[in-house]
């Protein structure tokens, strides 16, 4: 829709605001000094300084790296990387339904933490966010109770049942940022075409999770020789390819933006790689898990490390790098998925898919930057700010002049050990439990307003 | 000097059937309307009856439900003379298992000088034209015709516009599944009309703009300048989630309503072909607005059908 008068609301009206609307200080805004400015927007990575006022991005730059101007409070970084906030568009909380697993705000604060200033949460909910009142919903309860931004996918088909289409128009309009069945796939390929042909008209973006129901439904882990060890059933990276591929050629029959959730094996690379030089508009992202992990981590039934899809063989997890420094895999996620004791102290078929990531999806993907990969800075936070602010019409993801003062300091030298006690999430089903990580956030500032370290002190 | 000794025109349209509006000629459409038009003024006298079809038999052969173009026919029919009988499909031998030829033929056999047929197939009364000695109007057969309504909507914008060149048209919904639509590009484009479609993706044909139509998603857009708005009806079983989410959310993009309304010319005519679902692709108060012309679409009806079967029964043989 490109008429004025269907225009879809501005989603800046959707972002957090200060609460209760503080007075504004005496000062006039607050310089960031003496820091590594990290833009992929604008390829920037170096020394300089950052203005913040009215909660935007005044002014940056190396003029500003010693020089704060007069009657702003000074933020002295020591050299820090700071960089746009990360961008998580795929996070899953308990709320409505499931509130004992997490809410809004215990993400929001998880995010914080992380260094993620806006969280896209799924549809996954009981009742599904399907309905126009219920995206309003996620939004009060967001603005209300959450320290950072919230966005809302909503969800591509009715109850997430596959079979009837949501009103793609109106929600849109209310402010879902795309449309996806959340953590199920649509085996229904003549619901999956409509979709993909009506939400071009409302330039709306379909996010699948795709998987083939039919092959995974038993599994618990990637099918191979150490499922084949283990005794535990497992699936193949065919479940994933056959469905991709198949929505690949309803793009190219239909021409619907189209972003595969989370891709996890080279095959899928590959589908993804033949796609994008075909011109045609498709997208996909990976879950920090998949590049940090193997099936190895498994390693004696560790319910902690079952996700979906399934961690799969080292040489599947060095081509998810790969694809993330070539760019065709254009997006980095949490997947953050809370899920309780009682659904993952089981034996391992029987256990519960999900991991929390929120906190630790910056360290952990700084893993790749020190580790053999050598990704670059610039390419991470193009994968997990940048790219997913553009595939979502959000306003973030920059540095760019005028943009909301969305930021992390990040110190990239700082070692830790994750605590899953020191989680602030509600569930602590971190595969990260007790990893060494190296990286740390400093602060995370939402809108100008300094988000984390919290009020509190812990 | 030619002139004094050449043959009576043969009649314009000079066909033995109308089975598709797709490649009528603008003489053609031009010289059934005017009969039409002489028709409609004669419908408007108290004494309506014409013997004109004294001693034929017209049958409607109706195999899906239709009130307004079945009883249009069937008075049409009467107005002209013909003896008129119209089969009520759901009850007779299809039920029983007969075959669409097996019908055919045993209609034939009766021996009818005019088939009027509506049937739920595209194709379908092609087919059944072939397999009969008498003419047939195709009354609608599936998603593909409808010639009788383009008529009667082109002889409607005719009579209001006192043209059809040069205008802008705009046909609003479902146009994947629409017999009305097919036909109305048809007989609007020949006539020199320009034509736009509006349709969510999911309700339009692949190519639609093959058929020498623009093309719009955005109905707001698509009303911009328009002369005449011509709705069609949502299937029910279109609504629920498969090529549209809700009536709600269509009503809301692709509803006829004030606002959109007004992007069209003040003076745009507002049609629809019936039966309409008010509240889902138009506004209660817009099917009654001053310039709609629905119901004057239904009395054009009438008359177009009365021209059509004229047409047909001067090209019957006088066996």
């Amino acid at each position: 829709m490109t008429s004025p008068r269907t225009a879809i609301k501005p989603l800046d009206a959707n972002r957090r605001r200060p609460a209760g609307g503080k007075p504004a200080s005496t000062q006039s805004g607050t310089a960031f000094i003496n820091a590594r400015l990290i833009d992929p927007s604008t390829n920037l990575d170096g020394p300089g300084g950052l203005l913040v006022r009215d909660g935007v991005i005044a002014d940056l730059g190396p003029h500003l790296r010693l020089n704060a101007p007069p009657d702003t409070a000074v933020v002295d970084c020591a050299g820090h990387v700071l960089a746009p906030g990360i961008v998580d568009c795929q996070v899953f909380t308990g709320e409505p339904g499931a509130e004992h697993r997490e809410t809004l705000k215990t993400a929001s604060f998880a995010a914080a933490a992380g260094g993620v200033t806006t969280m896209v949460v799924m549809p996954d909910t009981t009742p599904v966010i399907d309905q126009v009142a219920l995206v309003d919903f996620i939004q009060r309860r967001a603005r209300d109770n959450a320290i950072v931004n919230v966005a809302t996918m909503a969800a591509m088909t009715r109850g997430l049942a596959g079979e009837e289409m949501t009103e793609f128009g109106l929600l849109r309009r209310a402010g879902a940022v795309a449309f996806t069945n959340g953590k199920s796939s649509i085996t229904n390929t003549r619901v999956m075409r409509n979709a993909l042909l009506y939400a071009k008209d409302f330039g709306a973006l379909i996010v699948h999770h795709t998987e083939d129901p039919y092959l995974s439904k038993t599994a618990a882990m990637n099918s191979g020789e150490i499922s084949a060890r283990l005794g535990l059933p497992g699936v193949s990276t065919a479940a994933e390819t056959i469905m991709l591929e198949r929505d690949i050629r309803l793009v190219e029959v239909t021409g619907g933006r189209y972003h595969a959730a989370l891709i996890s094996c080279r095959q899928s690379l590959e589908v993804i790689r033949a796609a994008k030089k075909r011109g045609l508009p498709v997208t996909c992202g990976v879950s920090i898990n998949h590049l940090t992990l193997n099936e190895f981590d498994i390693g004696s039934y560790r319910t902690f490390f079952k996700v979906r899809p399934p961690l799969r063989t080292e040489a599947d997890r060095l081509a998810m790098v790969e694809g993330v420094i070539s760019g065709d895999i254009d997006v980095i996620v949490s997947s953050h998925d809370p899920q309780d004791a009682d659904v993952k102290r089981r034996p391992f078929t029987e256990a519960a898919d999900g991991a929390v990531g929120l906190e630790t999806i910056l360290s952990a993907a700084l893993r790749l930057h020190y580790g053999n990969e050598s990704v670059p800075l610039l390419t991470l936070w193009r994968a997990f700010a940048t790219t997913p602010a553009k595939l979502l019409g959000l306003n973030a993801g920059t540095l760019h002049k005028g943009a909301p003062a969305d930021l992390v300091l990040v110190d990239l030298a700082s070692p830790w050990v994750v605590n899953k006690e020191h989680l602030r999430s509600r569930s602590k089903n971190s595969p990260f439990d007790e990893s060494k990580m190296q990286g740390q956030v400093l602060r995370t500032v939402v809108a100008g307003e300094t988000v984390y370290p919290f009020a509190d002190g812990k | 000097m030619t002139a004094a000794i050449a043959p009576p025109h043969p009649p314009v349209f000079a066909r033995r059937h109308l089975l598709t509006c797709e490649g009528l000629s603008v003489p053609e459409i031009t010289s059934l309307l005017d009969l039409a038009n002489a028709a409609a003024e004669a419908n408007r006298r108290v004494h309506k009856k014409g013997d004109l079809l004294h001693g034929r038999t017209l049958v409607n052969l109706f195999f899906e439900a239709s009130t307004r173009t079945q009883s249009s026919f069937e008075l049409a029919g009467k107005r002209l003379g013909a003896d008129v009988m119209s089969m009520n499909v759901q009850a007779s031998s299809v039920q029983k298992g007969e075959t669409l030829i097996d019908t055919a033929m045993t209609l034939n056999a009766m021996r009818p000088d005019i088939l009027v047929v509506r049937h739920h197939a595209a194709g379908a009364v092609e087919l059944l034209a072939q397999k009969v000695d008498c003419s047939v109007i195709n009354a609608g057969d599936g998603a593909h015709q409808h010639p009788t309504q383009a008529l009667l909507d082109a002889l409607t914008i005719r009579r209001e516009k006192g043209r059809i060149e040069g205008l802008t048209v705009a046909i609003c919904g479902d146009i994947l599944h629409s017999r009305v639509a097919r036909s109305n590009i048809n007989v609007l484009t020949t006539m020199g009309a320009r034509v736009r479609i509006i349709a969510p993706s999911t309700l339009l044909p692949p190519n639609p703009s093959r058929f020498g139509v623009e093309v719009f998603n955005d109905m707001w857009a698509g009303l911009e300048g328009c002369d005449i708005i011509m709705m069609l009806r949502l299937q029910n079983e279109r609504m629920q989630g498969s090529y549209i989410p809700s009536s709600r959310e269509y009503f809301h993009f692709f509803g006829l309503d004030h606002e959109k309304l007004a992007c069209a010319k003040p003076d745009a005519l507002i049609m629809h072909p019936g039966p309409m679902n008010r509240g889902v692709e138009i506004a209660s108060t817009i099917a009654d607005h001053s310039r709609s012309v629905i119901r004057e679409q239904v009395e054009m009806g009438v008359a177009v059908r009365m021209a059509v079967l004229e047409a047909l029964a001067r090209n019957l043989p006088n066996r």
